[in-house]
């Protein structure tokens, strides 16, 4: 006969002060593992929430409302601030203190943009005025220094009629300016390089294409949004919706893609080469959306609103993600995701500019990788049953401001009174006389070449 | 010529190429879990990609297993083989021990205590501690692996049973009134008096509960991280001894006297399955770790062994059993007076006897045990305990996230908070686990289209049309009055079945309107409502 007994006994043996590792990933050592997976989806969801702490603080100095931001592509922690009276701050994020003050806009600043080396800021406002600022070297902020030096514009250039946006050409020189038209300028010159116009309605935004350089897209008050090309000599497409679109994004990782915030509270993505139909409409706000910006991975992006609230939407998603909301804060006029997407600025109508973070729940700073394998498991495991009913309810439960609670179910009968008027009326007619109208559809009037 | 090869060469290496693939889509197929989902019915895009995407990654994840299993493993399974025409129950267990190397042959031994009564014994998971319970007060617990006493004391008490908890530092310990939890050295932690006088203990570790069958044949659950008692079942079966907890899905499988075997949950008052298993009492039942297969003896002199999924008998066995327990892997060990058999699988759930084993001295056996992660079988008698080499029996490889046989004290400490946290609630105990997460399937019964409806209808009309008509005499049997009795039948069929299909539809019958004409004055009658 041959006779073996499992021989175990060489592993215990090595009783070193390190304990080995031995792993068998048989199934049948372990029972009931849908039980537990779903108990430590559970409790992840609970612990998300308890974690749930996205304010990190407010950034004081300004003593009117911000009407813009600009990021800084070359300094992570800074970001500029323009303000209704003309104030232009540069902010170190760590310190949450202002490092440099920009004066000199007599009226509201309307717009800020950086160029891509990250030197220069443009700056635009009510005055009819241009002016271009060297961005100073961001040192270790002294914490006594509060204020901070004021600069010189190192050019100002004055045209005939106020300005409501800026943006700077991602790979070049160029940068647009809006208003009664759409003017192109160079750096050196004093004069716009070109000018654009299609009707003679304001034009309130501007944003130039991050892919193809030449390409620019602005949202006027005819509630309509026009592409520009500037190697042709004429505007290329428009595309005219129900309500205006008070700002305009494109999404840094699928550049033909642009997402656009109405004044109707949704915001619709578009794919740029087809314009009559909306990709997807990100409904949620309860009232007009102010301004939009995308994270830099292209994957979600953030809309601050005329409610009071930020929301955080996936770049697919109907529905948002997240909402953020403090009883300090009122209107959110600009908002921006940071360039590393670990946090979100946003500047509202009480002065002040705060920071979030963008998932309310990470721990920040370094992670062991002990600790960032857990967080990766119990985000899949979340993610696997947050079907279920008891997942479901914690994981959506978000505390929402009364107003807004209310404000949303008063839309969400009104919505659903409507459509049901529609499927009566649909019902009552002959069959095909009413055609459905997918909603992406609904809020555009057409689009012209 | 070193270059070419024969045909028959590269046949046979393409052959055993395909074994071996073969061999590794069996590893792959245990590690995946069931089968792939079928995304062709999906119509939405965006899911069948997320689908499509999440069932590769569980192919790759199912693989990779099946890879470490063939290359990683430590140790492999023991066997005992036998050479030409001997059989492997001829083997006694001297000649095994004489032929394993030392280590192997300390680990069976015999130790006597003549003056205590029949023992029990209990295992920890991992398989190092074992506990040990003499039915006249005698309790001792052991250090398997460096084979040393931690604790022995008396109780002077009787001793029905024992029981490990989630680890080695509390046991409890089934009394002559009470239960009561000890600690590893011996102190009385708890009297629990809620159990009432429990004759069987099995502690269900993923859900932290303890379950007891006491005297009356009442089960009751008692959650030990919270002392908060889950459930109180009376059973209503009467009194009862055999108790086992199903591995697989932490059901209580209860024998009783009538030959039932019920099994139980602590949500349902009700047992979840009654089986009748047995022509008479029910002595002793083991549940095999997969989950499948059931054994059960009574008196009736049979072993039954059932397959869990149908209830059905796969094999019955002519045999006495006292006590039966399934290995881990899945070897049945059954003890019968001072005899012992231990079958193994031979392929297709057939039962072959593999050992067999007589207490010395006829000493009557009260418990066997199989120690988990070793190749051992613990019996406790009527004159102490002894374990014995069964070579095959025990998983060789364990996980050290699992159950660790050699665990440290920081260890414990962890993997204790650890299970405290995803401790499974009560609710989650059900017969088939695997049923988590699923979608229940919609209730709405398929409405049969119109077609189907009228096909009905015809076929009852045609059936109520070609039924005999009894021929009445004297006169009765007119034409016409078979004609009228005849269209009555039709009528009759027709109507139920639209008193059917009504019913479904739900559109209840319109209720007949009272006139009102007649209450409103003559002059405003031409405006009352007109109806149809």
């Amino acid at each position: 006969m041959i006779i073996l007994v499992a021989d175990t006994d060489n592993i215990y043996l090595t009783f070193c002060s390190q304990q080995k590792v031995f792993r068998n990933y048989d199934p049948a050592l372990r029972t009931q593992e849908k039980a537990v997976e779903y108990t430590r989806a559970l409790n992840a969801a609970k612990l998300e929430k308890i974690f749930a702490k996205p304010f990190i603080g407010a950034m004081d100095g300004h003593i009117d409302a911000i009407s813009c931001m600009a990021k800084n592509p070359n300094y992570l922690k800074a970001i500029f601030s323009g303000s209704m009276d003309g104030d232009i701050r540069l902010w170190d994020i760590a310190a949450r203190k202002t490092v440099c003050q920009f004066p000199g806009h007599q009226g509201a600043v309307r717009g800020l943009a950086t160029s891509t080396d990250g030197d220069l800021l443009v700056s635009c406002g009510v005055d009819c005025t241009v002016r271009m600022w060297k961005v100073p070297m961001l040192k270790m902020v002294d914490t006594n220094d509060a204020i901070g030096d004021a600069s010189q514009p190192s050019a100002i250039y004055t045209w005939k009629h106020a300005f409501w946006g800026v943006d700077h050409q991602w790979d070049g020189n160029l940068f647009a300016t809006v208003g009664a038209q759409v003017d192109v300028w160079d750096q050196n010159r004093s004069e716009p390089v070109s000018s654009f116009e299609w009707g003679k309605d304001t034009v309130l935004s501007v944003r130039f294409n991050p892919g193809e350089p030449d390409v620019l897209i602005t949202s006027a008050s005819d509630r309509s949004i026009t592409l520009y090309d500037l190697r042709m000599s004429s505007p290329a497409r428009k595309l005219i919706m129900k309500t205006r679109c008070n700002s305009i994004c494109w999404n840094p990782r699928e550049p033909m893609n642009f997402t656009a915030a109405n004044e109707d509270t949704n915001c619709y993505s578009f794919d740029a080469r087809k314009l009559d139909e909306a990709r997807v409409v990100h409904k949620g706000h309860v009232s007009a959306v102010m301004d939009i910006d995308y994270s830099p991975t292209g994957r979600e992006f953030v809309t601050g609103s005329y409610d009071r609230t930020i929301r955080i939407f996936q770049y697919n998603g109907d529905h948002s993600r997240e909402i953020y909301h403090t009883k300090r804060m009122q209107r959110v006029f600009c908002v921006k995701y940071t360039y590393d997407g670990t946090y979100l600025v946003s500047g509202s109508d009480d002065t002040n500019l705060r920071l979030w973070k963008s998932k309310a729940s990470e721990q920040l700073g370094v992670l062991l990788p002990r600790e960032r394998r857990k967080q990766e498991y119990l985000d899949a495991v979340k993610e696997r049953y947050k079907h279920l009913p008891e997942v479901k309810r914690i994981v959506r439960h978000r505390h929402l401001p009364k107003p807004i609670y209310k404000a949303a179910n008063l839309r969400r009968t009104i919505i659903e009174a409507e459509n049901r008027k529609e499927e009566r009326r649909r019902a009552h007619r002959a069959p095909g006389s009413m055609p459905e109208q997918p909603f992406r559809k609904r809020r555009i009037i057409k689009e012209i070449e | 010529m070193p270059g070419a090869k024969s045909a028959t060469d590269q046949k046979a290496m393409e052959l055993g190429e395909k074994e071996a693939m073969d061999e590794m889509e069996k590893k792959v197929q245990k590690y995946s879990r069931g089968q792939a989902a079928n995304l062709g019915a999906l119509r939405d895009k965006k899911l069948k990609g997320q689908l499509a995407a999440r069932e590769k990654l569980y192919g790759h994840s199912a693989k990779a297993a099946a890879q470490a299993e063939k290359w990683f493993m430590p140790t492999e399974r023991g066997y005992l083989e036998p050479e030409g025409l001997e059989k492997t129950y001829r083997f006694q267990q001297d000649s095994i021990v004489q032929e394993v190397d030392i280590l192997s042959s300390r680990k069976a031994f015999d130790m006597i205590l003549p003056l205590l009564g029949p023992y029990t014994i209990g295992y920890t998971k991992n398989g190092r501690y074992m506990l040990v319970g003499g039915r006249k007060g005698h309790l001792a617990m052991m250090d398997m692996l460096n084979m040393e006493l931690i604790k022995e004391f008396q109780v002077r008490e009787t001793v029905r049973d024992v029981a490990f908890l989630h680890n080695e530092q509390l046991f409890a310990v089934a009394q002559k009134k009470y239960a009561y939890i000890y600690d590893r050295d011996g102190k009385e932690i708890h009297c629990i008096k809620e159990h009432g006088k429990s004759l069987k203990l099995q502690f269900l570790e993923k859900h932290f509960l303890l379950a007891s069958i006491n005297s009356f044949g009442q089960l009751h659950y008692q959650d030990i991280s919270t002392g908060e008692m889950v459930a109180n079942i009376r059973t209503g079966l009467g009194r009862t001894d055999v108790m086992r907890v199903n591995p697989y899905n932490a059901v209580i499988g209860l024998g009783h006297a009538g030959g039932k075997v019920t099994m139980w949950k602590p949500t349902c008052v009700k047992p979840l399955v009654t089986m009748l298993c047995h022509h008479g009492p029910v002595t002793a039942i083991a549940f095999d770790r997969s989950g499948h297969l059931m054994a059960t003896a009574g008196v009736d002199r049979k072993i039954k062994l059932w397959d869990l999924r149908k209830y059905e008998v796969i094999n019955s066995y002519a045999a006495r059993a006292e006590s039966l327990d399934f290995s881990q892997k899945g070897l049945l060990a059954c003890s019968n007076g001072s005899q012992l058999e231990i079958f193994r699988d031979t392929g297709g759930q057939d039962y072959k006897i593999y050992m067999k084993h007589r207490m010395v001295k006829g000493y009557q056996v009260g418990t066997v045990l199989f120690r988990p992660y070793e190749d051992i079988l613990g019996i406790g008698h009527s004159m102490g305990l002894s374990s014995i080499l069964v070579p095959g029996s025990g998983e060789p490889n364990f996980d050290t996230f699992v159950e660790n046989p050699i665990e440290t004290s920081k260890q414990r400490r962890e993997k204790e908070v650890q299970s405290l946290l995803s401790k499974l609630q009560p609710e989650t105990i059900m017969l088939n686990p695997n049923m988590i997460a699923t979608v229940r399937p919609s209730r709405k019964k398929e409405k049969k289209t119109k077609k189907e409806i009228e096909d009905e209808v015809e076929d009852v009309v045609e059936a109520a049309k070609n039924t005999e008509m009894k021929k009445k005499t004297k006169g009765r049997s007119k034409a016409s009055k078979r004609a009228k009795k005849r269209e009555e039948e039709v009528l009759k069929a027709k109507r139920q079945l639209m008193e059917q299909y009504k019913e479904s539809d739900g559109r209840p019958e319109k209720k007949q309107r009272v006139s009102d004409e007649v209450e409103l004055p003559k002059a405003l009658q031409r405006f009352a409502k007109s109806r149809q």
